[in-house]
């Protein structure tokens, strides 16, 4: 995006050009201007969530739309999100103890099978983004680890992942056993991976299917959204 | 045999020749196209025609069903049958719903890899090779352009622990023998770091599917 990347001192830019600086560099990818960029403003006292949202979510939502409409590719995005995830690491443990707002908490995996995580790991981080806390289980997860999870912690989002035709069907299986164990309705189920769809996710009896991270935001801002309207009611 | 090269049937695929006296379209993938000519011209199958789909859609799966139905609809009127020679592959069971829908075959199991390697057997070991990744003599000889380049590793080494990390060994299915091809593979699997084994399956359950095509209606 930008040429002259080399001539730019990041500490010289006031906050009005470092934030745009900051999307450009997500956009390139740039993990350690990134990291430079998040200290700066913190230094100048910016607050962690606003680092978060007008800087690194921002940036992302950018990459994010670019992606989708084939401007941007798998690799392009990849770097994008590693230089999040060093701005993230920088942001997490601040964010706790500045108490920003948390929008709900979720457990996530790749099921019993399954390998492949960089989707899982795009949504985990736009969640984080968010304002979502989210359980990472990994890959390769029996239902017992789903299961385990949500019963020893406060959870109100499941998310299950699977790239492979043959592994997706083990989330029908989660499900199921959830519903056996009478805790389906605790939470809401979230699916997603490329060989899924729409009705794949409603045959299973998931919640929702999600084609992309920024979905799997959106969804579960609108299921939080409902549940506490539900609550208030 | 025709010629086409890997480029063709990676971004194009192959079109039909349409001539006598084929009777049978087999639509492929792209990645399949030589297996399938190779079959064809081993068992003398000269009632059968292949036309092909770009093999670059393995990496998206959503454009197959589509495909296969514009071109089963395109053709129907020109062959006596057609036989889609694809698994599953990705679509998640999008693919067999429409090919039940249009009336035409298609190969069981849920990828190459599996028919390559026979379903039964590749069924009873999936669990035990969850780490491997697998290749073909087409994904061999065309790694770079297929996988390398795409997934940016050329420019960016630093993502292949992103694309790999969960790894651990690469799987070459070799459909023919061939020495070049085995050293490459094995140099695909150096440069993912991970360990190389080399498995010959021949055409595996593809050859059988085809054989099972009858001559005429």
């Amino acid at each position: 995006m930008s040429d002259q990347e080399d001539d730019i001192i990041l500490s010289e830019l006031s906050d009005e050009e470092l934030v745009p600086q900051i999307h450009d560099d997500l956009y390139d990818g740039l993990k350690e201007e990134i990291e430079e960029s998040v200290n700066i403003l913190l230094g100048r006292g910016w607050m962690p969530y606003d680092v978060l949202t007008k800087a690194l979510v921002e940036g992302m939502r950018i990459v994010g739309i670019d992606f989708r409409d084939g401007i941007l590719f798998v690799p392009e995005v990849l770097l994008a999100a590693n230089a999040m995830k060093g701005g993230m690491a920088i942001l997490k443990p601040l964010l706790a103890e500045t108490g920003a707002p948390r929008l709900g908490n979720m457990v996530i995996g790749t099921v019993k099978g399954d390998i492949h995580d960089i989707g899982k790991n795009l949504v985990t981080m736009m969640m984080e983004g968010a304002g979502f806390e989210v359980k990472d289980l990994g890959i390769n997860n029996p239902v017992e680890n789903y299961l385990d999870e949500l019963e020893n912690g406060d959870y109100d989002i499941l998310g299950m992942s699977a790239l492979l035709t043959t592994t997706m069907p083990y989330m029908k299986v989660v499900i199921d056993t959830m519903v056996e164990k009478g805790m389906r309705d605790d939470y809401t189920v979230l699916v997603g991976g490329a060989p899924l769809n729409e009705e794949f996710g409603k045959a299973i009896g998931a919640d929702a299917y999600c084609r992309d991270a920024a979905v799997a935001v959106e969804t579960a801002k609108e299921f939080m959204a409902k549940k506490h309207n539900q609550m208030n009611a | 045999m025709i010629e086409v090269s890997d480029h063709t049937l990676t971004e194009q695929g192959l079109d039909a020749r349409g001539s006598d006296p084929a009777r049978v379209l087999v639509l492929a993938c792209g990645a399949l196209a030589r297996e399938i000519l190779a079959l064809f011209k081993i068992n003398k199958w000269d009632h059968m025609d292949l036309t092909c789909l770009p093999a670059k859609w393995h990496m998206t799966p959503d454009l197959i069903t589509d495909g296969v139905e514009d071109v089963v609809r395109k053709h129907r009127g020109d062959y006596d049958q057609i036989f889609v020679a694809y698994a599953d592959c990705g679509t998640g069971g999008l693919l067999e719903a429409k090919c039940a829908e249009l009336g035409v075959e298609m190969i069981a199991g849920p990828h190459c890899y599996s028919f390559f390697e026979g379903n039964d057997v590749f069924a009873a070991t999936a669990e035990d090779e969850i780490t491997a990744f697998y290749l073909t003599d087409f994904l061999v000889s065309v790694f770079d352009s297929f996988f390398w380049k795409p997934m940016g590793l050329d420019r960016h080494p630093e993502l292949l622990e992103m694309y790999f990390g969960n790894y651990e060994k690469v799987v070459y299915q070799a459909q023919t023998e061939n020495a070049e091809l085995t050293a490459k593979a094995r140099d695909c699997a150096a440069r993912m770091g991970l360990r190389f084994e080399r498995r010959f399956t021949g055409y595996g359950d593809l050859q059988t599917a085809l054989a099972g095509i009858p001559a005429a209606r």
